[in-house]
């Protein structure tokens, strides 16, 4: 039995309308696998590779290079099995016709971030996908949910998958007491309370990978397996100058030398990003939060807090992801460890974004195993 | 996603956030409120336009409706400036700046240096800006390189609901008088805009899209034209990078200069008239510190020397408008290719 | 005669009214040698306006004055040596030698400015009296204006936005006769410029601006009124100018001998030396004793005006707002 499956414009992040056909990485007529990359796709963000969902043979590139198309448009025609010419021309003329753009793009289609107040704060998150023990993604240092845009919907496939913001970044309130870990564990935990999560796997990324093994260190009952992504919490180094670089920043000139450092293509540090991040930095606390973290977890470029203990007691599974050029917090903080390591050559601190697709598949699978 | 809200929602909550803040900051200007002294109901109008309705009754005792005074209660914004408040003073459209010139010109744009920098002026003039709302020669002018031209006074045109409100909370805590413009087409944009409070910096340009081919630099409700002509070219495979300035006093040189000498080609769209006007400013800017980057002489699209013109026949031709923009670009484009 | 001032209060105003006088008398001579820059507008035979108004108001409360500004200045509390710095053009002068003449102002002591806009401070004093109202404070604000400003749509415009906002503000037309070389009984259209005060409802006298007494009493009922929270008020004060608009000005439209029959006749200072010493509560001697302390004050002032420095090339392009990038 044939498929004629339409490979449409992905939308990626919460504010994605529209995106640039970059380059094919698939030829007509060649086959492909499910999860393969066919084609990059620029938004005003960031690039990124679009994976094929199913598998068959790419029988038309109807994007073509250098196209902008609204999320949801048509990129191309792949065909599980056998198909004619006409029957492919059907799909498409019938797709055409009713695709409306930006429809995909609309606010209220598809799930959306929620917001609670916990302990006075209000906290937004975004759950999608559903059922399983549920995994709990925790952004860094100035970072939000969106830093998952590349991640979450892909690791929502077979269970449900919370996405924060922490307090003082994304949407949350702009507001921290103590700022030390326990503060930033306690919100976590609260969040679980709220959504009657009694045990969940964690992952962070970077400053979220201290919060997540602090978590564990105060609740180990509650935490499944531990995925760590360039994870502060690990040993005393952590890139001071880009903390204070990042957080002194108030232009675009000042701000971009300093993302820069976060990617292994500084290309990806484009206009828009540049003006998200400043946009965010700009907003009533954030300075005052930025700084308080920074005086409070990393105090002239040392992490004063160590939870290599965390990972050796061996209560739960680690699964530690580093890109081996991370300017941030080295790779090396890896080593010696008892866990599932994986250095992820030529790639950057923002690894869950860069190497999407690799990083995505290692956090499945740990998680399936465990 | 962020939550939506218009350019003049945004300006409202800017004022009403401020307000709450600050208890110095106070609103006065002609029927900011409406209905004082009347039978009928406070707060009737809440601005001509409504843009500052509700605050009446949100902060009894500052929102003050004046009398049709500009000299008047300008001034007193002034001399209120200068004792320990912080007046929001609406000067309901910027063509009654005649009225009252001199309080703005002479006053409060000269006390810091006439009086040796012991004096501080934090006075907001929010005033309405622009044409295409088909109100004639004295309703609809765009008057920035005006103020600009003064020292003492900073300049500020919002082009986006997110610029209005972070724009006008750094124009009401900034210690020197602000004149704020707003322009009439734009209060019913739809925008992004944070609830929380935030600040844009004076002084920065913002790149609202980044090109390789040609720099369009502009300000205010043209920002978005120019937006629409550079959206249209890139369909033709001409890059634009288009600059809103936000602010033309103080001006962000480097931003231009930084883009011209990436694009070497530079298209200003002013919708003030065309002498004297920011349109020149920033080609003699360019002129003078990017000479070498160019690779075609630079192009002006702004309205011609008239007055705003009343029938909607005249007034579409008097504001420029994305094809112009467009045709301007392709000049420059086909005198790179001749030469 | 106002029976309340003690013996304090009125050596005060006569040192006021003195440092007004020999002040602007040497200017005369200064400006006469062109050392000093621009143009000046002396304020001598008008003394007893500045401080009977002056007489009171503390430091709270605010006055913005006009081109013709050194005696409020000087009644007020600015310091001296600092004017005569400034009018010199010296960085030592209040201003730093950025404002001169007609723009002397020390917010500390509620001197929002002279001004070379005539009329232009009515409407700024409005809004230092509305800054007081919105801030509780029981200040009241002050403007000095002439028989030229008196017909300045600026004044109109405060005057009515005074009275319909009810603020602490006194409005002080200090009538010398002349608008530059142009007589007010020509352009001022109604018998007097505090009959003006009606159109806008509020109380307006005229007084005799040779008379420190009455100008002292008339500002007295209406600072008090102001304070109470009724309302401005307007005060003519009738007097004249012993010198020219501006230095140099030949005053051939004035009468013959008119300056100097008001000055044998009308002197401000000659009336109160002879007022207070002929009831008793002043000693001639502690009046000789202020001349000569004024004398030795302006002396000193001038002498260090001249030789202070002048402003350097960087202070060209400072203090032009709080803030700049």
């Amino acid at each position: 039995m044939s498929q004629i499956h339409t490979l449409t414009m992905p939308k990626w992040g919460l504010s994605m309308t529209e995106g640039r056909v970059d380059v094919w990485l698939k030829e007509e007529g060649q086959a492909i696998a499910k999860g393969d990359e066919v084609l990059d796709v620029e938004t005003d963000k960031i690039s990124s590779s679009v994976e094929a969902p199913f598998s068959g043979v790419l029988r038309r590139q109807i994007a073509r290079q250098d196209e902008t198309l609204a999320v949801g448009a048509l990129l191309g025609i792949v065909v599980d099995g056998e198909a004619s010419e006409a029957e492919i021309d059907a799909v498409i003329e019938q797709f055409q016709a009713a695709f409306v753009p930006g429809e995909g793009a609309e606010e209220d289609s598809g799930p959306k971030p929620q917001k609670v107040e916990l302990d006075g704060r209000l906290i937004r998150y975004f759950e999608r996908g559903e059922g399983g023990v549920p995994l709990v993604l925790v952004h860094g240092f100035g970072g939000d949910l969106n830093n998952w845009m590349f991640n979450h919907e892909a690791l929502a496939a077979e269970r449900r998958v919370i996405a924060l913001d922490l307090p003082g970044h994304g949407e949350s309130t702009k507001q921290l007491e103590r700022a030390d870990l326990d503060e930033l564990s306690g919100v976590l935990l609260a969040l679980l309370d709220h959504l009657d999560v009694p045990v969940a796997h964690l992952a962070g990324h970077s400053m979220g990978g201290a919060v997540v093994l602090n978590t564990t260190r105060l609740a180990p009952h509650r935490v499944r397996s531990l995925s760590l992504i360039g994870s502060a919490g690990l040993g005393a180094e952590i890139n001071g100058d880009y903390l204070q670089g990042f957080v002194d920043a108030a232009s675009r000139n000042a701000l971009k030398p300093q993302l820069v450092q976060l990617f292994s293509d500084p290309e990806l540090v484009n206009r828009q990003m540049l003006e998200d991040m400043l946009k965010y930095k700009r907003l009533e606390g954030v300075d005052t939060v930025l700084r308080q973290l920074v005086s409070g977890l990393f105090k002239e470029g040392r992490q004063q807090l160590d939870l290599r203990g965390v990972v050796q007691d061996g209560r739960q599974p680690v699964l530690l992801i580093w890109g081996s050029d991370d300017a941030i917090i080295p790779a090396t903080h890896s080593v010696g460890l008892t866990a599932q390591i994986e250095i992820l050559p030529g790639q950057a601190h923002m690894v869950q974004m860069e190497a999407a697709e690799q990083v995505n598949r290692l956090i499945l699978d740990f998680v399936q195993q465990h | 996603m962020a939550r939506k809200i218009s350019y003049q929602q945004a300006i409202n909550e800017a004022l009403a956030q401020e307000m709450r803040r600050d208890p110095s900051v106070f609103i006065m200007g002609e029927d900011v409120a409406g209905g004082a002294g009347a039978p009928g109901e406070n707060d009737a109008w809440g601005g001509v336009l409504g843009v500052t309705k509700g605050l009446y009754h949100q902060f009894p005792g500052r929102v003050l409706d004046t009398p049709l005074s500009e000299l008047g209660y300008v001034g007193a914004a002034v001399g209120a400036a200068t004792c320990g408040v912080r007046p929001v003073c609406e000067l309901m459209f910027v063509d009654f700046a005649g009225c009252c010139l001199d309080q703005i010109l002479n006053q409060a744009a000269k006390f810091r240096y006439m009086f040796g920098g012991k004096a501080s002026t934090p006075l907001v003039i929010r005033t309405m800006v622009g044409a295409g709302l088909r109100a004639a020669a004295q309703h609809s002018q765009m008057l920035t390189s005006l103020w600009t031209h003064i020292p003492g006074l900073k300049v500020v045109c919002p082009s986006s609901p997110y610029d209005a409100k972070g724009l006008l909370i750094q124009a009401i805590r900034d210690n020197d008088p602000v004149i704020f413009c707003e322009h009439k087409l734009l209060y019913s944009m739809q925008g992004e805009v944070p609830e929380e409070l935030y600040t844009i910096p004076f002084g920065e340009a913002n790149f609202l899209r980044d090109g390789k081919d040609v720099t369009l630099v502009s300000y205010g409700r043209m920002v978005n034209t120019a937006m629409d002509a550079a959206r249209s070219l890139a369909g033709r495979g001409i890059d634009c990078e288009v600059i809103d300035l936000r602010t033309t006093s103080p001006l962000d040189e480097d931003s231009i200069l930084e883009s011209v000498e990436k694009t070497g080609r530079l298209v200003v769209i002013d919708e003030a008239n065309p002498r004297c006007s920011m349109a020149t400013d920033i080609s003699a800017l360019v002129a003078q510190k990017a000479f070498a980057s160019l690779k075609a002489p630079i192009e002006m699209v702004t309205a011609p020397h008239t007055p705003v013109p009343f029938s909607d026949a005249l007034e579409d031709l008097y504001i420029p408008d994305a094809a112009k923009i467009e045709n301007a670009v392709l000049k420059l484009i086909e005198w790179s290719k001749r030469s | 005669m106002s029976t309340q001032l003690t013996a304090d209060q009125l050596l005060h105003a006569y040192r006021v009214m003195r440092t007004i006088r020999v002040f602007e008398e040497r200017l005369h001579v200064e400006f006469a040698t062109g050392e000093i820059p621009g143009f000046v507008h002396l304020y001598a035979g008008e003394e007893a306006s500045a401080a009977g108004v002056m007489a009171h108001l503390g430091d709270d409360d605010c006055i913005a004055s006009n081109h013709r500004g050194h005696g409020h200045c000087i009644a007020k509390g600015v310091d001296v040596y600092g004017m005569m710095a400034e009018i010199y053009g010296k960085k030592t002068g209040v201003c730093q030698g950025k404002g001169g003449s007609m723009h002397i102002a020390d917010f500390e002591k509620g001197m929002l400015g002279a001004n070379g806009i005539v009329g232009a401070g009515a409407p700024l004093v409005v809004g230092a009296a509305l800054a007081a109202k919105l801030k509780g404070t029981d200040g009241v604000a002050v403007v000095f204006f002439g028989d030229g400003g008196s017909n300045e749509g600026a004044v109109f415009e405060a005057m009515n936005m005074a009275s319909v906002w009810n603020l602490p503000c006194l409005f002080i037309a200090e009538n010398n006769g002349y608008a530059e070389a142009t007589a007010s009984n020509w352009s001022v259209a109604c018998d007097h410029i505090a009959d003006r005060a009606a159109g806008f409802g509020m109380p307006g006298v005229t007084v005799d601006g040779f008379d420190f007494f009455a100008v002292h009493e008339a500002a007295g009922a209406a600072v008090e009124r102001a304070r109470a929270g009724e309302g401005p008020s307007l005060i003519e004060v009738k007097l004249t100018r012993y010198y020219g608009h501006f230095e140099g000005d030949a005053q051939t439209y004035r009468a013959p001998d008119e300056v100097k029959y008001f000055r044998e006749h009308n002197d401000c200072l000659m009336q109160f030396r002879e007022r207070t010493t002929r009831t008793g509560l002043i000693d001639a001697s502690q009046l000789d004793q202020i001349d000569s302390e004024v004398d030795l004050l302006i002396e000193n002032a001038v002498r260090k005006a001249k030789s202070d420095p002048k402003p350097s090339a960087a202070d060209l392009l400072t203090d032009v707002y709080v803030s700049y990038p």
